[in-house]
């Protein structure tokens, strides 16, 4: 029943793991929402009683069912009370909404995965998925920057994938000390420095809008088609059904059309200010 | 029987077995009348609640009720509500929620709306009715509140006998003449002392209510007089909007000057979108009691001219003035089109009454227009 969608099913936490500073991973009981498989890039609406409803993308892997994962970085009110979430503690749950990476459309190409901070947590089941199905993909290259090595999210396991012979992994930090021994520099510098064919790529691109922005600018330099380029937008929402109005960019709700979209489709609205 | 889809007239009594018919069969009627100097819908029994011998005088930020020279019941245009306020109404209790220790239980609210008649729906509203079923229950995400007090009203529409000031029905293709999606149809026929109603039906149920009425079949002269009173009205349009490709002009347009220059005007108060029969944004309220044992959550009315509206964890997307009329009228006219198959706009002209400062849409799209087809032109 519609009515359904926009109530939650409470759910219990069964791990926390903090991840950075401000930034903490939950583990969910999975719940009816569990019989349902999400899809690489979705997310759920997650609320804390009597404070609020956000949304929060999925970034465990899409391939087991029993635990939903969220990475919550602790910015406003119900953020921070998910952050402070015991085991055993309850949280409403809606979801999984929205249009993900485009994983079938991926297939036989060369895959460019490009995060910026946090936004390496949405891409996390994508990448989950090339690993599970690495047969039917290209060459996978991951490009990760964030603000400083402190702030380098999942470093465990980008450090396991970096071992790996079938993805390559690159990072970069925006500023360090004089001891860290990687790059530095915006990821989208890193773009221009590859070695890979532009035009049997499909890049995914997640980041804060800013670090998206010069991202698809070095995608297109490089040769990258349009229609190859995905984003993954973030608006404020309310109802995740496309029924509140509030996550509008141009003609898309950023929550059922998105939060994935070709960048074809936002193209000349992406530089636009307070669009 | 005679066929009552060929035309019936009535009189002002008939219209009162109307009210009574639909009261008898169990709707809640909810027609025009007169409030705080405002015609407004409300619930009503009789027709003398009806706004007779009032008309409005309206313009830009304007509004006046006014004395009629005759007692007609339905002379005047759109006020500042819309049947969006039963339809989609401002607020709706969605669920509560209950906390005991670390349990979390989640209890739907009971929604048992009332079956609605709504009495004297203008083309304009059928029109606004007819995007808003596009929106909230155009795709698998039907919006079960608005569906279950829309599947069950029954819609009179009226042919409108008078334009406002600040209509432009016409130039937006959905009025003034009733076309489709109603039940029943009047036309107001007022000739001296004779006060008749062409009455016509537009669905099945409608059929059975009208053949219940007392009435006439209407003759050719009645026809005619109709016809004769939704051209007057056609001609007295108080506005009209430019007849362009408006999506590609605003849109190849979003860093125009003009966006600038209403944004002085603006107030940024929503004002426009409260009284827009078609604006349908929403935003949720979080409430608990004092002991933290019980929560609600309810949804209202939103305004894409609010801080908080396109808020996200650092700052709100659209802190400008400027940015947020721009998202108005850009959606209303442009991406609402992509996204619906339908012009968001109907040309009620309540958001160019209601707007304090005046601010009118169809100045704004020719101020664009023609400021790009003069530099097309050099």
């Amino acid at each position: 029943m519609a009515d359904d969608l926009m109530v939650p099913e409470p759910v219990r936490v069964l791990r926390r793991q903090q991840e950075l500073a401000t930034t903490w991973t939950l583990e969910l009981e999975s719940g009816q929402a569990g019989h349902r498989p999400f899809l690489p890039g979705q997310f759920n609406m997650l609320y804390i009683f009597g404070v609020g409803e956000v949304p929060i993308s999925l970034s465990g892997d899409a391939g087991q069912t029993e635990t939903l994962v969220h990475t919550v970085r602790a910015v406003g009110p119900v953020s921070n009370k998910l952050a402070a979430l015991k085991p055993m503690d309850t949280v409403g749950l809606r979801g999984p909404f929205g249009v993900g990476w485009p994983m079938t459309a991926g297939e036989g190409a060369d895959l460019l995965i490009v995060a910026g901070g946090l936004g390496l947590a949405p891409l996390r089941p994508a990448i989950y998925h090339v690993l599970r199905h690495r047969e039917r993909y290209g060459r996978v290259i991951l490009l990760y920057g964030t603000r400083s090595p402190d702030d380098i999210l999942y470093a465990g396991q980008l450090e396991e994938w970096n071992k790996r012979p079938d993805i390559e992994v690159h990072i970069t930090v925006d500023h360090a000390s004089g001891d860290w021994p990687g790059k530095i520099g915006v990821v989208p510098s890193l773009v221009p420095t590859l070695d890979f064919d532009p035009e049997d790529t499909v890049a995914m691109v997640c980041g804060p809008e800013i670090m998206m922005r010069f991202t698809v600018n070095a995608l297109r330099d490089a040769g990258v088609e349009d229609e190859s380029i995905y984003l993954s937008m973030e608006r404020n929402m309310k109802c995740a059904l496309g029924h509140c109005g509030h996550c509008q960019f141009g003609s898309t709700f950023v929550c059922k059309d998105g939060p994935v979209l070709s960048f074809e489709r936002v193209r000349g609205l992406l530089s636009l200010k307070e669009f | 029987m005679d066929n009552v889809d060929d035309g019936s007239v009535i009189t002002r009594q008939g219209l009162q077995c109307l009210l009574d018919a639909l009261a008898q069969r169990g709707y809640t009627v909810v027609g025009p009348t007169v409030r705080d100097q405002a015609i407004v819908y409300e619930e009503l029994a009789r027709t003398d609640e009806l706004p007779a011998g009032w008309t409005d005088e309206q313009d830009g930020g304007h509004y006046r009720l006014k004395r009629r020279s005759d007692e007609a019941l339905f002379g005047y245009a759109v006020g500042p509500h819309s049947w969006k306020r039963f339809l989609h109404p401002p607020k709706v209790s969605l669920w509560q929620a209950t906390r005991n220790g670390d349990e979390l239980r989640f209890v739907p609210a009971r929604d048992e709306p009332p079956r609605y008649a709504f009495i004297g729906v203008r083309a304009c509203e059928l029109a606004a009715i007819s995007i808003q079923d596009r929106v909230l229950m155009g795709d698998e995400y039907a919006d079960p509140h608005y569906r279950s007090r829309r599947e069950q009203a029954f819609l009179v529409a009226l042919n409108c006998s008078e334009a406002g000031g600040t209509c432009f029905c016409d130039s937006m293709n959905t009025g003034p003449d009733v076309k489709e999606g109603y039940d029943l149809v009047l036309t107001e026929l007022l000739d001296g002392d004779n006060h008749l109603f062409l009455i016509r039906s537009g669905s099945e149920e409608g059929a059975e209510i009208l053949a219940e009425l007392p009435r006439e079949p209407a003759t050719e002269a009645h026809q005619a007089a109709a016809t004769a009173v939704v051209e007057k009205t056609r001609s007295q349009m108080g506005r009209s909007m430019p007849q362009t490709a408006i999506p590609a002009l605003l849109m190849d347009n979003l860093e125009h000057p003009r966006w600038d220059e209403v944004a002085d005007r603006c107030l940024s108060c929503s004002n426009c979108t409260m009284v827009c029969p078609t604006c349908f944004c929403t935003t949720v309220e979080d409430t608990s009691d004092l002991e933290g044992v019980t929560a609600e959550r309810s949804r209202r009315w939103d305004s894409c001219f609010t801080s908080d509206f396109s808020y996200i964890h650092g700052g709100s997307v659209r802190s400008s003035t400027r940015s947020r009329y721009r998202q108005w009228m850009t959606h209303k006219l442009a991406t609402w089109v992509d996204q619906f198959g339908t012009s968001g706009c109907v040309g009620c002209g309540r958001c160019i009454t209601w707007c304090p400062v005046g601010i009118d849409i169809t100045e704004e799209v020719r101020a664009i227009h023609d400021d790009v087809s003069s530099r097309d032109k050099e």
